[in-house]
């Protein structure tokens, strides 16, 4: 009776765990499925090769490129930004700092802190420090925006890798004369290679996947950005104004836009994985 | 036979957090000698390595006091310059840890970082500290695949390679077979009776028969203390204290 009861149970949690799995795959399917459908018609060569022409916004000629090279301006140049700073600070705190617990572990509660603040207060902070400069709305602002909310992103992320590495190979290190900060950004930065793109990539998805930091910073406009003082637009800001339109040619193209930044972050994806593996092969492998 | 002092170790203390874990050591280390220290696990034979190299700095809430004198200098003193000073003592850790490159870069890394940059000498030494592991012929073909693809037994002694192109005066040996299978034990030990005609040695181990194997002078600690030193000869055939007695009778094994 009891061993029958067991087995009720058993397959209880076992059908949970399947329907939950089940249904995060339907989500995930008819999300990339809807947006093809919706959006594949929409796209042209045109759509990734024009600015908006006069009737765009009625369904006329033109495309997004400015969102295209908006986007892709913007969230580099905050991503590389991010980086100088990014790596540096989880380095040291995982190489210099490594004994200090106690301050370690204030860093990282300090940066998951900043990390949960929503993206429209940096959008919001962002502004208020434009102001104070008399800045407009600009590239410039929107990259310094960007760079601010991706990087405890980034920092933690690289954080979580760095802190697996093995505290031997360190010290195998330090014992052959090198210093800190050699050992640092030779040995461990490189050990972990693999996990520091896969941080980059992470802060590059949530930076040109984000439209409310941008929002007030980086504004919009139908040109392409001749300075890092233009306005630009960005891909999830083209969708917002697109998707918001009554006319049925212009929400398709919103949706069309939406496969483009996909796919955007999928070939980045692909891209820096296909890199990373050469690396991946020199690791140590702890027993 | 009159040994000379390579290292000094007097009134050293060593507290982590309130534990006590080296309780005033005094030993000399004699120059170019295989000296083994030999006691159970957990009674501070590695934290005495280490601080002979102050690797114990990594730990903040380690706290040592008393002198490590290092010819003529005393290497506890706050102005020692660490990285010069871990140069001139390779360690070879339990488990291999090369460094994420190539063969060839793990040997060259410690060069490069001191400054000696020459394409030619740089391949000169490759060759001489592998051959003098005894890995050359094994990976000679292949210097530039990652060292990670090594066997276990090859990846330590890479690693004793690695120490011996900086040059050190001594080497610092932690438990260095541990991890490997009896034929790499050996190999290592092997080398270890090979080198210690030009290198000062020091090996901390648990095993009984590797210390009789190959040591020259015996430090014997127990719970943080140092029950016994002295030549091997002397400590295997006539141990003066109770304990030591027994460890070597293997009661405590």
């Amino acid at each position: 009776m009891k061993k029958k009861l067991k087995y009720i149970e058993e397959y209880f949690f076992r059908g949970i765990m399947f329907a939950s799995t089940l249904f995060i795959m339907i989500i995930l399917l008819t999300l990339i499925g809807s947006i093809l459908i919706k959006g594949l018609p929409a796209l042209s060569w045109e759509m990734i090769t024009q600015t908006p022409k006069g009737g765009f916004y009625f369904g006329k000629e033109g495309g997004v490129l400015n969102a295209i090279v908006g986007s892709l301006y913007l969230s580099l140049g905050a991503t590389a930004l991010a980086l100088v700073i990014s790596l540096p600070l989880s380095l040291f705190i995982n190489v210099h700092l490594a004994g200090t617990k106690w301050l370690v572990n204030s860093i990282r509660f300090l940066l998951d802190l900043l990390w949960g603040i929503p993206s429209i207060v940096y959008g919001a902070f962002g502004f208020t420090i434009m102001m104070y400069f008399g800045m407009r709305t600009s590239l410039l602002a929107g990259i310094i925006t960007v760079t601010l909310f991706i990087i405890p992103i980034m920092v933690r992320s690289m954080d979580e890798v760095l802190k697996t590495a093995p505290r031997g190979l360190l010290e195998a290190s330090l014992s052959l004369g090198s210093t800190k900060s050699e050992t640092a950004y030779f040995i461990l930065a490189r050990q972990c290679i693999t996990g520091i793109i896969t941080a980059i990539l992470l802060a590059f998805g949530r930076a040109i996947g984000d439209a409310a930091s941008v929002l007030f910073t980086a504004g919009y406009t139908d040109y392409l950005p001749g300075s890092i003082t233009d306005p630009v637009a960005t891909l999830p800001l083209s969708i917002f104004f697109q998707l918001s339109s009554p006319i049925p040619e212009v929400q398709q193209r919103a949706y069309g836009s939406a496969v483009l930044l996909t796919f955007i972050i999928l070939l980045i994806s692909v891209l820096t994985r296909y890199f990373s593996y050469r690396y991946k092969k020199q690791s140590v492998k702890q027993l | 036979m009159e040994n000379t002092t390579k290292i000094a170790i007097s009134n050293l203390n060593c507290h982590i957090g309130n534990k006590l874990v080296l309780d005033d050591i005094n030993v000399n280390i004699p120059e170019r000698k295989l000296t083994v220290i030999l006691g159970p696990s957990g009674c501070g034979k590695t934290t005495l390595l280490k601080s002979m190299n102050r690797l114990t700095d990594l730990y903040p809430e380690v706290k040592i006091d008393g002198s490590i004198v290092f010819d003529n200098e005393d290497i506890l003193h706050p102005r020692t310059e660490i990285p010069q000073l871990r140069k001139r003592m390779g360690l070879l850790s339990q488990q291999p840890y090369p460094l994420p490159m190539s063969i060839y870069k793990n040997i060259t890394y410690g060069l490069r970082i001191g400054g000696r940059q020459q394409k030619a000498t740089l391949n000169g030494r490759v060759e001489q500290y592998l051959r003098q592991v005894s890995l050359w012929d094994e990976v000679k073909d292949r210097l530039h695949d990652p060292a990670s693809a090594l066997s276990i037994g090859q990846q330590q002694r890479l690693c004793l390679a690695r120490g011996l192109a900086v040059d050190p005066e001594i080497i610092l040996a932690d438990e260095p077979t541990s991890a490997l299978d009896p034929v790499s034990s050996k190999e290592i030990e092997e080398l270890f009776l090979k080198l210690k005609n030009r290198y000062t040695i020091v090996v901390v181990t648990h095993i009984l028969r590797q210390a009789r194997r190959i040591a020259d002078y015996i430090i014997f600690m127990y719970l943080g203390k140092i029950i016994e030193h002295g030549p091997a000869a002397e400590f295997f055939e006539n141990p003066k204290n109770e304990m030591a007695k027994a460890y070597i009778q293997g009661l405590y094994n």
